[in-house]
């Protein structure tokens, strides 16, 4: 039996496995958000992922295992970094005089497509949203998957507020 | 092409039914997973690789380990006896929809001629034209996400952030303020 994914983990070969994958899930995760102007992806497919990985360490290790390395304070702090990155790269383009809200200030060269540095404000913006999704799907999770049960009396990361 | 299309699409549609009509709980939510990871390979065979990675992270990687890990095992399957009125209801207007949408797919373009084909001066003509140029993007997908339709993203942005605060609101376990006595300690379920 697994038993509930809030308290304990699913034993040993599982989380064994989980801690081999972690990393790999977390780069592809990354990769995604990061070349999401180039291929197929983008902040949210990439935040998914991201946040699935912590999903799995968490599944698969307990509620304190998947705390550990992101407990619901980094959490909330990450998603609410998240969109204000978004929002103030989005007023950049005001500041201009003939700017406009959401304008792509950054220009890109022909020489610099098809790179990683290219797009302007996109990758930013992408990486804003990878953040806030990732971190917001993760804190949703584990919101959902501990409804009922007690908080650890010890847990400074247990108050949300 | 369309041949295996179609048998994905009658798959999907096989496990669609599964998931309504089985009265297990786990074989109901992989079968949702099945019906999302068809969806998925379809996209995929028609040319969206960005829908299908939304598709397979979204429906099936984060609904099915969502709806797995959080509901409870002790869950009721909802199997009764269906009002006879309330299914003769939904049956008419499953039938009238049907027969409105019937008319409605005979002025629909053949499968697989998008608007850009019939529609010269479709958006997306432009969005492909001149989409790595104004934007230095080759994805265009992206580049319309967060360049031409960025308000829309920073609208999406902003509601998920709003869902999630919600969920975090309502699902605190600790009150911020206590509901009175003396146990400002004790938990709130």
């Amino acid at each position: 039996m697994n038993g509930n994914p809030s308290n304990n983990g699913m034993g040993e070969i599982v989380e064994t496995v989980a801690r081999w994958l972690r990393g790999f899930i977390l780069v592809y995760g990354i990769s995604v958000v990061l070349y999401g102007h180039l291929s197929p992806g983008g902040g949210f497919e990439g935040g998914v992922v991201i946040a699935c990985g912590f999903i799995l360490l968490t599944l698969a290790g307990g509620e304190q295992q998947g705390q550990r390395f992101f407990s619901r304070r980094m959490a909330l702090g990450f998603g609410s970094a998240g969109l204000l990155i978004f929002l103030v790269l989005a007023l950049i383009g005001m500041g201009r005089a003939d700017g406009a809200f959401l304008q792509n200030v950054i220009g890109t060269s022909d020489q610099a497509w098809f790179t990683l540095f290219s797009g302007g404000l996109i990758p930013l913006l992408n990486i804003g949203i990878g953040l806030l999704v990732a971190s917001l799907l993760f804190l949703v999770f584990t919101l959902l998957a501990t409804v009922g049960t007690a908080p650890e009396k010890e847990d400074p990361e247990g108050d949300d507020s | 092409m369309i041949e295996v299309i179609a048998i994905l699409i009658l798959l999907a549609i096989a496990a669609a039914i599964i998931v309504v009509e089985t009265t297990n709980l786990l074989f109901s939510v992989i079968s949702v997973g099945a019906v999302g990871f068809l969806l998925a390979i379809i996209f995929l065979l028609l040319g969206a690789p960005d829908v299908a990675i939304v598709q397979i992270g979204v429906e099936v990687i984060s609904l099915v380990i969502l709806v797995r890990a959080t509901m409870g095992r002790d869950v009721e399957p909802a199997v009764g006896r269906r009002d006879f009125v309330g299914m003769v209801v939904a049956v008419t207007l499953v039938v009238a929809i049907g027969l409105f949408g019937m008319q409605i797919f005979a002025d629909f373009p053949e499968f697989g001629s998008s608007v850009m084909e019939r529609v010269a001066q479709a958006p997306s003509n432009t969005y492909l034209r001149e989409g790595l140029a104004s934007t230095g993007t080759p994805n265009t997908v992206t580049a319309v996400l967060l360049d031409y339709r960025a308000y829309d993203t920073l609208g999406e942005v902003t509601v998920l952030f709003c869902a999630v605060m919600g969920v975090l609101a309502i699902l605190r376990r600790k009150a911020r303020v206590p509901l009175g006595g003396d146990d400002a300690t004790e938990d709130r379920k």
